[in-house]
């Protein structure tokens, strides 16, 4: 048999790898309550505070801006899906790969890391997919959002490089985690408060000031969250003033986090990988 | 001639830092030795594997043996010398190495339960490349051959351990390597599970040209059964390597002779008598035995050997003159036996 070529061969391992998180989930099916009815009932916490806002006889413009109020409450829990699964599963994955023994497996085979550390995140995207556009759909239904879509290729665009920007992220992630172990753990408790604050998971980032919010853009979701909603909820529920940057901008400043993430994942995992086999750290010492 | 794998004055030492939370407890002191200095798991090993040979490592737990299999396998960079596989380094051309191996190991529990053992075998083997077709075809015939075509569509987390272990190999097979590594793959498994994996192993090596495995063992009876040829390493060294054959013929000059004693109190004494090599005991607490494997080098120790186990009270209740065996030849260089 001839040997299959750079690309056909990444491509079939990417595909092999994120095979196991896209199929998993339909065969496991509690995640839907934990992964749906939880978030609604956080979402459903903010969007009872936000309505009681209301007068008793509120006008068009009073019903819209809490209309985009709720909008970015929903659109921020959807998203947040995303932020957990990079926070939680991704980022810890190769250190329990190793503990089961598939990283020698994965690590001695010819496919590339990127095709590696890609298929998890592609598998990771896909499954929580799934997930958040239940959490969109019930939270649209439930709380009656109503949602303009003026530019659809520029939302999904900003959609996606978000997925791409925050799971790079958790690639980098998964590298550390290797690295530091059980240690690495504690990282992630203690970033998931912050950021669900610093992102601005539930309202404008911007709300926390200009300083704060810069610093937060670092994260992703932060600059995606602040653009889905420039573009879904014209009628700003905070006022203007407290939108970031033009959608545009941010989309470019994405693709920029998207590009430094990918390639700071590459090099952690190509530093890391020479480190291990140095001082035996790439399998467990019963392996 | 193209070796498969070659190691020259390949040496892999081990820095064992202290662990931190092992400190911390109150067994720190016992732990303390486990922790302590470098371990040198290879000791200047040059060991040549020619293509198409059945290649035996044997050796006892904490030999060596899963390290040089590591090394070999572009997971572990040697502290010095150097190791090449089919013609390539592997500090430097990783590249070259990995599409041409695989490695299995005994007791391995890689793989996704929620996935079945198809699906499992079928995805580790996307990581070489194969198109998924091909790979489908060979997982089923393989799957026939080991006789778990039955178990295809069933999720791996209920899979018996021979059963567990048949996927394994299959996974190692289904990428077709011209060099498979197996670390002992028959370790804990009932006699038919393993006897299916040894034929498969022998049929694959004799039947196709080029294609090389190096196994390791602790079972003596493995590889004197399977392999060409065999080495025999201990603390990292690799102390004898040649046909199961020669190795015997080796001590041919020296016999071995079998005793079944009630308990014995202490082997000193025996260790004392002229005239015989080393030798290896085993208490049977069941049946309040021990049993003695000692090579004599001169047939008048015998009697010695006799009055020293009657001395201590002990009954000898049986005593065999054998031909030498493996494990006999590994007694009489390593000084214990195996599975002690
Ligand atoms: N990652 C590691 N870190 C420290 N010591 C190790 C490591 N791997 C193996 N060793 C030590 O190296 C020696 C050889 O181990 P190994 O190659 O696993 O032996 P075998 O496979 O023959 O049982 C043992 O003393 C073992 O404790
Ligand atoms: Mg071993």
């Amino acid at each position: 048999m001839t040997e299959p070529g750079f690309i056909r061969l990444n491509v079939r391992a990417l595909f092999g790898r994120s095979y196991p998180r896209v199929i998993g989930g339909t065969r496991e099916l509690s995640w839907i309550f934990f992964e749906t009815v939880l978030p609604i009932l956080s979402i459903a916490a903010y969007v009872f505070i936000y309505k009681a806002f209301l007068p008793p006889n509120p006008d068009q413009t009073m019903l819209d801006k809490v209309n985009s109020l709720v909008g970015y409450v929903v659109i921020g829990g959807t998203m947040t899906a995303f932020w957990l699964n990079v926070l939680w599963s991704m980022a810890s994955q190769l250190y329990w790969e190793k503990e089961v023994g598939n990283l020698q497996l994965y690590m001695m085979a010819p496919m590339s890391r990127m095709a590696l550390l890609g298929g998890m995140a592609v598998g990771g995207m896909f499954m929580t997919s799934t997930r958040a556009v239940t959490t969109l759909v019930v939270g649209v239904f439930i709380f009656g959002v109503v949602i303009t879509i003026g530019n659809p290729l520029l939302i999904l665009a900003v959609f996606f490089v978000t997925l791409i920007a925050l799971y790079g992220m958790g690639m980098m992630f998964a590298s550390l985690y290797l690295l530091y172990g059980r240690e690495a753990w504690n990282l992630s408790a203690l970033m998931e408060e912050p950021i669900f604050l610093l992102s601005g998971f539930y309202f404008p980032v911007k709300a926390l000031g200009q300083t704060v919010a810069i610093g937060a853009s670092v994260i992703p979701a932060t600059l995606g969250l602040d653009a889905l909603r420039q573009l879904m909820f014209p009628v700003s529920g905070f006022g203007t003033q407290f939108y970031f940057f033009s959608p545009e901008l941010e989309l470019a400043v994405l693709c920029v986090l998207a590009a430094v993430f990918l390639v700071l994942a590459k090099l952690s995992l190509g530093y890391l990988e020479t480190l291990a086999k140095r001082e035996g750290k790439l399998t467990t010492r019963h392996q | 001639m193209t070796y498969a794998t070659e190691t020259r004055d390949l040496t892999r030492i081990f820095k064992r830092k202290p662990k931190r939370h092992l400190l911390k407890r109150k067994s720190a002191k016992k732990n303390e030795k486990e922790n302590g200095g470098p371990v040198t798991a290879l000791d200047h090993v040059n060991l040549t594997i020619k293509e198409g040979e059945l290649f035996g490592l044997l050796g006892p737990n904490g030999a060596g043996k899963t390290t040089l299999i590591k090394v070999l396998c572009t997971l572990l960079l040697p502290t010095s010398g150097s190791a090449y596989v089919a013609g390539f380094d592997v500090s430097k051309e990783v590249n070259q190495i990995r599409r041409k191996i695989n490695m299995v190991s005994g007791g391995e529990t890689s793989g996704y339960g929620l996935l079945t053992t198809r699906e499992n075998i079928w995805m580790f083997s996307q990581f070489y490349g194969i198109p998924s077709k091909v790979a489908k075809e060979r997982i089923d015939e393989l799957m026939h051959t080991f006789g778990l075509y039955d178990k295809k569509n069933v999720k791996v987390r209920t899979l018996s351990t021979g059963e567990r272990q048949k996927m394994n190999m299959i996974r190692g097979f289904v990428t077709d390597p011209e060099i498979l590594f197996l670390d002992e793959p028959t370790l804990g498994l009932d006699v038919n599970a393993s006897r299916t994996i040894r034929e498969y192993i022998m049929n694959w090596v004799r039947k196709r040209e080029h294609k090389t495995v190096l196994l390791t063992t602790h079972y003596m009876m493995e590889a004197e059964m399977m392999c060409d040829r065999v080495a025999i390493i201990d603390r990292g060294r690799i102390l004898a390597l040649d046909t199961p054959a020669n190795l015997k013929r080796m001590i041919r000059k020296e016999s071995t002779v079998q005793l079944e004693v009630d308990t014995l109190k202490s082997t000193a004494p025996i260790g004392g008598i002229k005239g015989i090599g080393n030798f290896s005991s085993k208490d049977d607490i069941a049946h309040g035995t021990t049993n003695l494997t000692i090579i004599v080098e001169d047939e008048s120790a015998i009697s010695d050997i006799m009055s020293a186990i009657t001395a201590q009270g002990s009954r000898i209740r049986s005593m065999r003159k054998t031909d030498p065996t493996l494990e006999d030849v590994f007694i009489s260089m390593v000084g214990k036996g195996l599975e002690e």
